[in-house]
């Protein structure tokens, strides 16, 4: 049955010979970093801060991942404070640009899921623009259910994967 | 194509058949041609939408080779036929071994009183060998036990390759004989096939006959794909792919394996599903927080949008004759069913039973919306007419998902997909399919995880 498969692969790999050079997953909250995001975080931790800290590891200290309730995109107090701390971190750091991914745990649809991640990642953008962030700093993308942070069918683990993350782009 | 024939009053003295000819297809480089014919035989019908139905016993003989004797790739083609016809759950194959001996050929007529007792209601028998030419060389005939009647009978040849689909395209033509029916054994499924860990999860597009049979993968797996759907043709596939980060719908053409981009959109674009007459796509584009319907002219790459609200409005199909669109809407408060024209004028909500609905799709045969629903910790399939009356569901589980139906409306396919637990085990994904009385479940074979099945039409 391989055989039947070689004149397509021949085909995607002059379709992959376009793409190495892009991400493959693009999470976020990926331990495992994409060539892409290493690449940027590469470039971007030669900004170092004034702690002597990557800019990644500051975006971390300051809280990169912002929590929802079940089908809503609305931001909790909790999530209000940490975006808070982005912004100020992003304005101190005006060269950094960012990707924030949105997504949602694994009780709903894969469709619907793909436009509750958006929703969830504009509410987070436009949170840091209205405190002063410039918005063509910051790109969005939806993940759906795609890339959980917690693996395992329990709310436990459903509360913590419906989140939008802040990452270095 | 259809029961007309069969009901037509065609009086034959001695079996006569009516002829007409089918063309088909069965690979790039070979034409052939069938020749059917259709007596006016009663034959068993069944209405399987009033319920559980006992299957019609069917007796399949090995295909013959010139000496009669059943061949290799006859035994084959038999055995791709019997398995089809069970595995709709409207047949029941006569165990071969209670067989009488079958006519040598399908030329010499059976002798019935050996096959009544059996309680078989038809009788398959076909010739089929290799040619020195390595050709397929195949005909067949199918009895009416009951009525003593050819009702059937067919041939032609193919190159080896074709050897499957030849047999399935005669399971389509008992299925269709018997059932009254249009049948969908001759069809292929596109889908997502899945490996790796939970939270890095490997996606690629394969395809693969109906039966799970002669599986490719169309994708390398290089990116997240999400949601394939077949265009009316079979020849293309639209699907997500998140390509350089970028979600967006492509269109992949099978036979080639080349993709295109569908437009560039400030936005994501996903939830793709052809028109009926596949010239126009519909689908979402996601942009700052609301989610719309948008239809693209396939020809131009335009846009125009069919919903316009602060909510999300996804998943989209259109009816068989392409007049309206069902499709996913949280505007009320939680995800519910709704129904538009096709210009996007007057959305009127048809849902109305507990829970939420997602994943609308229209039947092939106009009168239901198949869904899925989500109650009470527990995902269902199910199927409701047009007006959101006469709800009734299918099947259940942790997670099922995604419905898509057979050519001729009769079987729906899903994915369920299992709990995982905190190490990662577990979470088994497959497909499945049903009748849609509700018996008759079945997994459906394939290598390796599996989810977002779309059903092709029946191949041409």
């Amino acid at each position: 049955m391989i055989k039947r498969f070689l004149p397509l692969l021949a085909a995607s790999a002059l379709f992959a010979a376009c793409e190495t050079a892009s991400t493959t997953s693009g999470d976020a909250t990926s331990s495992a970093a994409t060539s892409s995001q290493a690449q940027a975080q590469a470039s971007a931790s030669s900004e170092t801060g004034s702690a002597g800290l990557t800019a990644e590891n500051q975006l971390a200290s300051v809280g990169d991942t912002v929590l929802f309730g079940f089908d809503s995109a609305s931001l909790t107090d909790s999530a209000q404070a940490t975006l808070n701390r982005q912004a100020a971190f992003l304005q101190a750091s005006p060269t950094l640009r960012v990707l924030i991914g949105g997504h949602a745990d694994e009780r709903g649809t894969r469709e619907y899921n793909l436009a509750l991640g958006e929703r969830r990642a504009a509410a987070t953008r436009d949170y840091l623009v209205a405190k002063g962030v410039n918005s063509a700093r910051i790109r969005i993308i939806s993940y759906g259910k795609e890339r959980p942070m917690a693996v395992g069918s329990n709310e436990s683990a459903w509360s913590k994967n419906r989140r939008a993350v802040t990452a270095l782009n | 194509m259809d029961i007309m024939i069969l009901s037509a009053p065609v009086n034959t003295v001695s079996g006569t058949a009516l002829w007409r000819s089918l063309l088909l297809l069965l690979c790039a480089l070979m034409l052939f041609v069938f020749s059917v014919g259709t007596a006016g035989a009663q034959t068993q019908r069944l209405d399987i939408t009033e319920g559980q139905v006992a299957p019609i016993p069917v007796a399949i003989a090995e295909f013959t080779g010139p000496d009669g004797l059943p061949s290799e790739v006859g035994r084959q083609i038999s055995q791709i036929i019997s398995d089809d016809l069970v595995s709709s759950g409207l047949f029941s194959a006569v165990d071969s071994a209670a067989f009488i001996k079958p006519p040598e050929s399908p030329s010499i007529r059976p002798d019935f009183s050996n096959w009544t007792p059996l309680g078989a209601k038809g009788l398959l028998v076909g010739s089929a060998f290799l040619d020195a030419d390595g050709l397929l060389q195949i005909e067949f005939v199918l009895w009416d036990i009951v009525s003593q009647r050819n009702i059937t009978e067919g041939g032609g040849s193919a190159n080896q390759s074709g050897i499957r689909r030849i047999a399935h395209q005669i399971a389509d033509f008992v299925y269709q004989e018997f059932t009254g029916d249009s049948p969908y054994f001759d069809t292929q499924i596109v889908y997502v096939s899945e490996s790796g860990p939970r939270d890095r999860r490997v996606k690629r597009l394969a395809i693969m006959d109906q039966d799970g049979f002669n599986h490719k993968f169309l994708t390398s797996g290089l990116d997240l794909v999400l949601t394939p759907r077949f265009s009316p043709t079979a020849h293309e596939v639209a699907y997500l792919n998140y390509f350089n980060d970028e979600p967006n719908v492509y269109l992949l053409d099978i036979a080639s394996g080349r993709t295109e981009r569908l437009g560039s959109f400030p936005g994501m674009t996903f939830a793709p599903r052809f028109d009926p007459d596949g010239n126009k796509l519909i689908m979402s584009l996601a942009q700052d927080g609301r989610t719309d319907i948008f239809q693209m002219d396939l020809r131009t790459q335009s846009l125009s949008q069919l919903t316009r609200s602060a909510s999300i409005d996804t998943s989209p199909s259109f009816a068989p004759d392409g007049s309206k669109i069902v499709f996913n809407s949280d505007r009320g408060g939680s995800q519910q069913l709704y129904i538009m024209d096709a210009t996007g004028k007057n959305v009127k909500r048809i849902s109305f039973g507990q829970g939420r609905y997602a994943t609308p799709v229209w039947s092939p045969r106009g009168d239901i919306i198949a869904f899925t629903k989500m109650f009470k910790n527990e995902f269902f399939i199910g199927v409701m007419n047009v007006d959101g009356s006469g709800e009734r569901l299918l099947a259940r589980g942790f997670l099922v998902e995604a419905p898509t139906w057979a050519p001729n409306g009769r079987v729906l396919m899903y994915f369920k997909q299992e709990p995982v637990s905190n190490d990662g085990q577990g979470g088994q994904t497959y497909l499945y399919r049903v009748d849609i009385t509700g018996f008759n479940e079945r997994r459906v074979n394939t290598p390796a995880d599996a989810s977002d099945p779309a059903w092709s039409p029946l191949l041409q």
